[in-house]
């Protein structure tokens, strides 16, 4: 079919094509986004990236940091909120603040470490100094603003900052839902996760690595919990490596693809571990080989549960729109353009568990990151993809697997099997509601 | 340099570091296997050039049994990031003995990389140490970490031998 052919409309009723041409027309995002299908304008029309920084990204309650990473009064560290610098502090006190890099003066940066520990940043343009939580401590020759009122010229912050089981979350919204509200059915997985440490916390202190990837952001949020592809993608590592993850996402797996609404989803593999019936069987160890953490967690939690736990494993799940928790490591994902993005990749570290610690910094290095043996494989699918979707024929991705099969569980909750798109649908379904408000 | 240079030394380095080199372009992943020792490690360090390895994130560091899974992975054909193959060619130069006694002599080199892959074409920039050990059949890589200059930043796939 030549390309400049129009394609037949088959949504019946209303014919979608005609609103996705041209910038100027406002964007229809019931008609974009369908019950089984999406628009591949979402992913590289420069205008609803726009949309979505204002939004999602400077909307919603987004991932920042970990209090761990700022473990000290003074600490800070230099995260993000999409394209923008948030610099995550720790003040005198020892409360978290979520400032934004940008001298109130002239817009300067006031900050370009990494991380580091200071009492007070001062931009070194015109000098003027503010303190960790933001307020402005002084300026230079401060005879030239008489008058002028200091308590209005602090750092720029994030409006509203709210801190679960030591995830710290920003929200550029001053008024809306909680974060444990937004969080919903992911505040479980949270509990869930923080429990496989015996000291109840985990800690983010070994750094991470940053992988940069030529396509749209929502291209990785969906591959995080599909379910589908680690077969495919994944084959190369698969037929090598003694590795249980292939069996997880077969079409015989007893896993469950969730929906936990709010956009977040997550493929619960419990089933299949508990199938298993091996402690530590999910990390692809032994409670054996691991004895003093094995110990520890009996300490904690009593035989029974510490079994439980350490059979039922950490969660999958991606926390909408940028916390992917993956079994043993979590990404943050940022957006920095509509067709570029990075993801920020670290091991999960779980106190008081040093050898368990050990491993899983040893199985992140080898698993993510540009060189791992995993993602580089899942960065090359989403780059074609991001290439493939500037095709205007068909127009549309599919996302219709498992739709016959969807249902709801005790909780209320949709699922489907390990392989069906339950997780993309609920992806959309809320993004199409966030960009649909006006 | 103190006293006579030995420039059979030097000469015989090079060669093995363009020998491994041109492997590497070549996606030659048995043989360049073969350079490893036993006990080599293959090491490319993230956020900066001196972590300790053992506590921080690096993109690489591999022990050999690792290394063997990674080109193990590579020799599937099904390495998707590297199907298909980047096309390289890399630079070496700035070759300097650090270090050498009877068993072990340590190197750094700098090397510019040129990728050619499906995304783009992009300039890797590297210093290199390398721990060589003499074996019967020649040099042999025990240590070999590759500082990128850019590796404080986020980077794109590194799929290919570097």
């Amino acid at each position: 079919m030549p390309i400049s052919e129009s394609k037949p409309c088959k949504t019946g009723s209303a014919c979608a094509d005609s609103k996705m041409t041209g910038l100027s027309t406002p964007h229809d995002f019931d008609s974009l986004v369908q019950a089984d299908r999406v628009h591949g304008s979402l992913y590289t029309d420069e205008t609803v990236f726009q949309r979505e920084l204002e939004k999602i990204w400077y909307r919603s309650w987004v991932y920042v940091g970990h209090v761990s990473e700022v473990p000290k009064p003074h600490d800070f560290a230099m995260k993000s909120i999409g394209p923008q610098a948030v610099i995550m502090t720790r003040d005198q006190a020892g409360e978290v603040h979520l400032l934004l890099n940008r001298c109130p003066h002239r817009g300067n940066e006031v900050c370009v470490e990494a991380r580091g520990s200071r009492a007070s940043f001062t931009c070194p343009y015109h000098g003027w100094t503010f303190n960790n939580n933001g307020s402005l401590r002084g300026f230079s020759f401060p005879d030239g603003y008489a008058g002028v009122e200091r308590r209005e010229l602090g750092l720029g912050r994030v409006a509203r900052m709210s801190i679960y089981r030591g995830f710290v979350f920003g929200s550029f919204a001053v008024a809306g839902l909680t974060l444990e509200e937004s969080l919903g059915g992911a505040c479980a997985a949270i509990d869930r996760l923080v429990e496989t440490s015996p000291e109840g916390e985990i800690e983010i202190t070994a750094g991470f690595l940053g992988h940069r990837t030529k396509a749209n952001w929502k291209f990785v949020v969906e591959n995080e919990t599909d379910g589908y592809h680690p077969q495919f993608v994944h084959a190369s590592i698969f037929s090598v490596a003694k590795s249980g993850i292939g069996d997880l996402y077969g079409d015989q797996s007893r896993a469950v693809a969730r929906d936990l609404g709010h956009g977040h989803t997550e493929n619960d593999l419990r089933p299949e571990f508990r199938r298993l019936n091996t402690p530590l069987g999910w990390f692809g160890t032994t409670a054996a080989r691991l004895p003093d953490y094995t110990a520890r967690m009996q300490g904690a939690y009593g035989a029974d549960k510490a079994r439980q736990i350490m059979i039922d494993g950490t969660p999958h799940i991606m926390i909408f729109p940028n916390l992917f928790i993956a079994e043993i490591q979590i990404f943050v994902i940022q957006p920095l353009a509509v067709d570029h993005t990075i993801q920020h990749v670290t091991a999960l570290q779980f106190k008081g568990a040093p050898d368990l610690n050990r491993r899983l910094r040893q199985q992140t290095m080898g698993s993510v990151g540009p060189a791992g043996l995993l993602l580089a494989d899942d960065s090359a699918m989403y780059e074609r993809t991001q290439r493939g979707v500037h095709s205007r024929n068909p127009e549309w991705n599919y996302l219709g697997r498992g739709k016959h099969r969807e249902r709801r569980d005790d909780a209320g909750y949709l699922i489907g099997d390990a392989t069906d798109e339950v997780t993309s649908r609920g992806i959309w379904r809320h993004y199409r509601e966030l960009m649909a408000t006006p | 340099m103190n006293g006579a240079f030995d420039w059979v030394l030097l000469r015989e380095v090079e060669q093995f570091l363009y020998h491994e080199a041109r492997l590497q372009d070549d996606h030659e992943y048995a043989a360049w296997e073969a350079l490893w020792t036993a006990d080599g490690v293959y090491w490319i360090p993230a956020n900066d050039d001196d972590i300790d390895p053992d506590h921080q994130m690096s993109i690489v560091y591999d022990n050999r049994s690792r290394i063997a899974l990674r080109i193990k992975q590579l020799c599937t054909g099904k390495r998707l990031a590297q199907t298909p193959r980047s096309r390289l060619r890399r630079v070496m130069s700035n070759i300097v003995i650090l270090e050498h006694g009877e068993a072990e002599i340590k190197v750094t080199a700098n090397a510019l990389i040129f990728e050619s892959n499906r995304r783009e074409d992009l300039v890797w920039a590297t210093r290199t140490e390398y721990l060589l050990r003499r074996e019967p059949a020649g040099f042999r890589m025990a240590r070999k970490k590759v500082m990128l200059v850019n590796n404080d930043k986020p980077l794109p796939s590194l799929s290919f031998l570097i």
